[in-house]
């Protein structure tokens, strides 16, 4: 199959060839060549951002919740370094996506051109691979390959820079058979011998817990899951990034584990002798002070990308593979086992961590001004939307009790910026997500702090038929940063007080955009509330909960130290008996 | 800390050199020396690294490098069993009276005399990294001018290729 055509028109071609739907971006001089054939474009979908961050996060927000390669457009220079943050965001989370950006024209390069920008080279370290084309015959040869990478093996981002006389240029569209990628072979089937071993440690475990880390996820590997988790009846925690992997109502679900997790979790994983780790990388928010994280484990350790494996904590079973194949390889060894007579008995400390979570559920404290509690908020919005509702988090106070105190039943239910902390995520991933799944209802929870990084998003999403919901958790601070000052800054509150409850009127704005504006400041108001917004399906809504300042995260375990040392309130240890220990 | 060789076999593509470059420094590593060449097969270029770090991190850098989509192939050379060479130009100060002296030492050394001026002279030296020093501990004495150095080159020894088997198309996903 070959033709005549543009530089341009073979970009477009490509992408509908890899099957594009949906792209968002904003159209400028380098990349204009390749907005003319893409207005002809029956298959692809524009979506016109207003900011690329914006267009960056979408393709993100809808890549998390499809897990299709999600697709963003910008210009050259600041277009392009405006993507720089998503990318990165991106390839922290493991996400797959392909940033297009235009570039100057191959003659111009190098010389300081009006919006140039060596995006190719400042995003290298931020993205899973990136391409500069100056030659139009390599333009679909490119797009397979950067499309093949961003959504095989570990997923991640891939920046596709374009010269504009590329894109002007005549050239055959000739679509590749075959890609040759020599550098690049991501192992995905586990090793046989690694996976017995690792079911004789399962076998012969006392305390064993299952370490759920957005790789499940990202290898579709739910089912699975569930099936080893049901048949070896062992605990089960999910990570920030894994929240929906394992139904949270499942009875074998702890929690979850790290700096603002569960103290079932946290303690379980400190305790254990054994954690499988599932797509996991034993983040620092998880492991807490490394050299004192679960000190009486070994440790399993499966990851498709073997540079994860022993990069902070030592594995002494390493399973290099696909998340699906290898839990899938798992369960058919340990039948096997229990076929023949063989099990592990866990019996014992099954109990002891239904213990531990009866001792120490989740909770809040209620404020005693009577202000409205965002605990309570965010817990009404989930126990009132369902899990069938998709929920993209921003980074921050409620970032964390949108993950504690909402329940995941479902793969691709929580969408949230993990790795990179993405103040101004939620709105524009929102927007993806809705565009990827029209038919679920988007809830963005937000803070007032990252809602004003982003929020401009919401006339995209008005203008284009993209009815998110959101919640702006407005604590009138930058409340996570205000939650360490009161910790560990001697309540020296250094520019964290943002005065949201006054400036700006948030239902007003969400109005200005075309959006529907709503308050609520009292704890009576928020179940009506809730249900008007869950009425309105024409236009995206802004409910502006106006909620306790001094509200803080709990459990904590202070950055930098050890897991063992978490707490459920300030200064307060859990009370753990003698005879648990 | 310990010093490893790794051969790099990459595809000759443009910006090979500053990811993996970039890649050390990055993950905080620095490079001792760094030689980037052509090789038998035009679509293939190699790099051989000297890096002076302990094991494990050794192990996670070459497994982010193995990351890149470039890289192909990466071979940890053992002194033991590698030929190792660098390529240094050293202009010595030889006049008269010290000609003599310099051209036995560059004999001494099977070294080469590429220009000659008439107060100094410009030699040419290869050798593992210890003959290197031993020749510029000789020559320092008669004052050192000028001197370049090349990152070091290595290749294991025995009839087997680091490029055998390494280029096959795969079918795509996407």
């Amino acid at each position: 199959m070959t033709e005549e055509m543009t530089g341009a028109q073979s970009l477009i071609r490509s992408l509908e060839a890899v099957g594009v739907e949906t792209v968002f971006g904003i159209p400028g001089g380098a990349v204009l060549p390749a907005y003319d054939p893409l207005m002809d474009s029956t298959q692809i979908r524009h979506i016109l951002v207003r900011h690329e961050q914006g267009a960056g996060h979408a393709a993100s927000g809808y890549a998390t919740a499809t897990g299709k390669v999600g697709v963003c457009m910008a210009t050259s220079g600041p277009g392009a370094t405006n993507l720089v943050t998503p990318l990165a965001d991106a390839h922290m989370d493991s996400v797959p996506m392909v940033a297009v950006t235009g570039q100057v024209p191959s003659g111009a390069i190098g010389s300081d051109a009006f919006q140039e920008a060596d995006i190719r080279g400042i995003s290298m370290p931020i993205t899973k691979h990136s391409y500069l084309v100056t030659d139009p015959a390599e333009i679909p040869t490119t797009v397979a390959e950067a499309f093949h990478i961003a959504a095989t093996g570990r997923p991640g981002p891939v920046l596709v820079d374009v010269a504009k006389d590329a894109m002007q240029a005549m050239t055959t569209f000739s679509w590749p058979r075959e890609l040759a990628l020599p550098g690049y072979r991501p192992v995905t089937k586990p090793h046989g011998k690694q996976i017995r071993e690792a079911a004789r440690l399962i076998l012969a475990a006392e305390r064993p817990v299952l370490y759920v880390g957005g790789g499940v996820l990202r290898a579709r590997a739910s089912q699975e899951l569930r099936v080893l988790a049901e048949m070896t009846g062992i605990p089960v925690v999910t990570t920030l990034m894994a929240r929906g992997a394992f139904p949270d109502s499942h009875p074998q679900h702890l929690g979850m584990p790290g700096m603002h997790g569960s103290v079932t979790a946290v303690s379980s994983l400190q305790r254990s002798d054994l954690i499988i780790s599932l797509g996991a990388r034993f983040d620092d928010r998880v492991t807490g002070k490394l050299s004192t994280f679960a000190p009486g484990a070994k440790v399993i350790h499966a990851d498709i990308d073997p540079a994860e494996i022993s990069k902070n904590r030592l594995a002494d079973v390493p399973i290099v593979g696909d998340c699906r194949e290898t839990i899938a390889e798992l369960v058919v060894v340990l039948q096997r086992e229990y076929d023949a007579g063989r099990r592990g008995d866990y019996t014992a400390w099954v109990k002891q961590t239904e213990a531990w979570r009866k001792r120490f559920p989740l909770g809040y404290d209620a404020p005693d001004d009577g202000s409205l509690s965002p605990q309570f908020v965010i817990e009404r919005l989930g126990q009132t939307v369902g899990p069938d509702g998709i929920y993209v988090a921003g980074v921050g106070q409620h970032q964390m009790w949108a993950a504690q105190f909402i329940d995941y039943e479902n793969p691709g239910t929580w969408i949230n910026s993990g790795g990179l902390g993405t103040m101004g995520y939620a709105v524009p991933a929102a927007m993806g997500a809705k565009v990827a799944r029209p038919d679920a209802t988007v809830w963005a929870i937000d803070g007032d702090g990252c809602f004003q990084m982003t929020n401009q998003e919401l006339a995209t999403c008005a203008l284009e038929g993209i009815p998110i919901k959101v919640a702006v958790i407005n604590n009138s601070s930058l409340g996570m940063v205000r939650q360490w000052q009161t910790l560990f800054y001697n309540e020296r509150y250094s520019n964290t007080d943002l005065h949201s409850a006054r400036i700006p009127n948030f239902a007003k704005l969400a109005e200005a955009m075309g959006c529907v504006g709503l308050q609520c400041d009292k704890q009576d108001d928020v179940d009506a509330i809730i249900k008007q917004a869950m009425e309105i399906e024409d236009r995206p809504v802004v409910v502006d909960f106006l909620v306790h300042r001094d509200a803080m995260v709990w459990p904590m375990v202070p950055a930098g130290t050890s897991n063992d040392d978490i707490q459920i309130a300030r200064g307060m240890a859990p009370d753990f008996e003698q005879d648990d220990l | 800390m310990s010093r490893h060789t790794l051969s790099v076999l990459v595809e000759n593509k443009p910006g090979v050199l500053a990811r993996a470059a970039s890649l050390f420094s990055r993950r905080g590593f620095n490079i001792d020396s760094l030689a980037v060449g052509p090789t038998e097969r035009s679509e293939l270029s190699r790099m051989t690294i000297v890096v002076n770090v302990e094991d494990q991190p050794l192990e996670q850098v070459t497994k982010q490098l193995n990351k890149l989509v470039n890289v192909i192939k990466i071979v940890e050379l053992e002194p033991g069993s590698a030929v190792q060479r660098e390529l240094m130009l050293v202009k010595v100060k030889a006049d008269a009276a010290t000609r003599g002296q310099v051209l036995e030492t560059v004999q001494l050394f099977r070294a080469k005399v590429v220009d000659v001026a008439s107060d100094a002279v410009t030699i040419e030296v290869t050798g593992n990294a210890e003959k290197l020093d031993a020749f510029l501990a000789v020559l320092e004495p008669f004052g050192v001018r000028e001197l370049v150095q090349s990152g070091m080159v290595a290749m294991g020894r025995g009839g087997r290729s680091i490029t055998d088997r390494t280029l096959r198309p795969v079918a795509h996903s996407a």
